[in-house]
């Protein structure tokens, strides 16, 4: 697993919840180091022994820790430079969820072997749509159902999400939109570039 | 229509053709004959909210740097598909791309602008949006491209502080020279103070090349190396594995620390090997390279209680009698040597030996 997932698990943890924590889960994955390096790769199950571990340690439901990482990883100061790239994807809140079918290409062109999940948008009226979540490890769906809420409240928009579940490896999103334009929304400025 | 008209904006049909240029590239400007400004494009005039480019004479506010020697309009006209570099004239001085083609009927001409690489600071001085990139613009993707880089960058060059400081630190803990795989001043200083310890006796033998400044001049670093490489293997052979200690302890310098040996015949013995083997041509790249060396050694035999830095320093004085002797031999220290005059250090730079 790409060292930037590793990464942002240990950001989560950390700036959520301290690095003592950070410390304790460490050493219940056994991995034998603290600090996951974004730019190196790892062995891909170190990662779910780290989740595992998080979730053991903060006694929550996988889905949940994983939903919370996806509010994180779009809404914490130290993962502004995320939530930025995401919000270069549109102009409003649907335009950003058409760009997500190019989002592992968009990963790629940064990061080169950064591997995402595939994303597909199905649009089935301009107010509901379902996005499916395959070829990643069990769960990247719930990170996305964080991601897109808060993306969606970042947009100022007013949407219901339903994590239908997985079957055949792949992961589906119910997405309603009730108002795009419900909310002020974060402001976006194009030129701030985030440290 | 934001940026204002001189006499044809007005009318309805122009109207219509200025909403369709204003989406499909709104950093255009119209220009009339006399070479005045008749609209520009919504992106264009965000650029100059308080000074409206509609009516202005084009080459008042906008300079063209090249092609150099355009100044009017009929220079305008004949540059024509050329690409041409401007800027504003007033500050923030923006500089644009642009390109210029004549309206049919003669009436005017149309430029289209761009930002080009200046399209960073254009976004962060006009505070743009996306909806001021024509929908085809590739700006958003540009800077998408330079924030993504710029944040992977960051974290690579994070990664590799780190790494650097890890080396660095991992290096001071080393014993081991990593051009010759000898051990290091460390390795030698340490495993002096445990033979001293144990007042077993030893002997300390230094040895400095000869003429190696000349190998590394005249046929670079990489010879140099290979030399240095070649001669940690000779000094390996000449001792032996397991009892004596090899270390580099400077660019061309050695130690060699004998334990449980005080033999001065034998140690001569090893300092000539090594010497004679050192003399022998060494091959690098189809180049020959010639070096040798000085020896000079000092016993543990000699002093009472022998402390490392005297030691060290009594081989060292023993080295500098070979030198002064010549070069390519082998001194035993002993308590004249000190009353020997300095040697100014030009004397140790004699002709090298052909290389």
């Amino acid at each position: 697993m790409h060292g930037m997932i590793n990464r942002a698990i240990q950001r989560f943890v950390t700036d959520t919840y301290g690095a003592e924590r950070w410390t304790c889960v460490a050493s219940a994955a056994e991995l034998g180091f603290t600090d996951f390096e974004a730019m190196l790769v790892y062995d891909a199950a170190l990662t779910q022994r780290v989740l595992d571990a998080v979730c053991g340690d903060l006694e929550k439901p996988c889905e949940e820790v994983l939903e919370d990482i996806g509010t994180y990883l779009v809404s914490h100061p130290n993962a502004e430079a995320l939530r930025r790239l995401l919000r270069f994807g549109g102009v409003d809140f649907v335009e950003f969820l058409h760009s997500l079918d190019d989002l592992p290409d968009r990963a790629r062109l940064a990061v080169p072997d950064l591997d995402l999940p595939e994303l597909d948008l199905y649009e089935h009226s301009p107010n509901r749509f379902a996005l499916t979540v395959r070829g990643s490890p069990d769960g990247f769906g719930h990170v996305m159902m964080g991601v897109l809420r808060t993306l969606a409240d970042d947009y100022g928009a007013l949407v219901l999400l339903d994590h239908r579940g997985e079957r055949n490896g792949q992961e589906m999103i119910d997405i309603t939109l009730i108002e795009a334009g419900f909310a002020e929304g974060r402001d976006f400025d194009l030129g701030a570039r985030a440290g | 229509m934001t940026g204002g008209s001189k006499k044809s904006g007005a009318d309805p049909e122009n109207a219509g053709w200025h909403g369709i240029l204003d989406r499909l590239c709104p950093m255009h400007v119209l220009l009339d004959k006399s070479g005045h400004i008749t609209h520009a494009g919504p992106t264009m005039q965000k650029l100059r909210p308080d000074a409206p480019l509609g009516g202005e004479r084009f080459f008042e506010r906008f300079e063209l740097r090249r092609p150099h020697a355009v100044n009017s309009m009929d220079d305008l006209i004949a540059s024509s598909g050329l690409k041409l570099h401007l800027r504003f004239r007033d500050v923030p001085t923006t500089a644009f791309k642009g390109v210029l083609m004549p309206l049919p009927r003669e009436d005017g001409a149309i430029m289209n602008l761009s930002f080009g690489i200046s399209v960073l600071d254009a976004v962060r001085d006009y505070r743009l949006t996306s909806a001021d990139f024509a929908a085809t613009d590739l700006a958003i993707e540009m800077l998408y491209l330079v924030e993504a880089k710029s944040a992977a960058m960051e974290a690579s060059r994070r990664l590799n502080q780190r790494l650097q400081g890890a080396k660095i630190a991992a290096e001071e803990q080393a014993f081991t020279d990593t051009l010759t795989g000898l051990k290091n001043r460390r390795a030698l200083d340490h495993v002096l103070g445990r033979v001293i310890e144990t007042d077993a006796p030893f002997a300390v033998m230094h040895v400095d090349l000869d003429f190696f400044k000349a190998v590394n001049d005249r046929l670079g670093h990489a010879a140099g190396d290979h030399v240095l490489q070649e001669v940690a293997r000779i000094m390996i052979d000449a001792t032996r594995r397991g009892k004596d200690t090899v270390a580099r302890t400077g660019g061309d310098e050695f130690v060699i620390l004998f334990e449980g040996l005080i033999d001065r015949a034998a140690l001569d013995r090893v300092a000539l090997r090594i010497i004679g083997e050192l003399e022998k041509p060494i091959r690098f790249e189809g180049h020959v390279c010639r070096v040798s060396a000085s020896c000079g050694t000092a016993l543990s035999s000699d002093y009472a209680s022998p402390g490392v830095e005297r030691i060290m320093a009594d081989a060292d004085a023993a080295l500098y009698a070979s030198k002064r002797q010549g070069r390519a031999c082998h001194t035993f220290f002993s308590p004249d040597l000190l009353s020997l005059p300095a040697m100014p250090p030009t004397d140790l730079s004699g002709p090298p030996p052909r290389n």
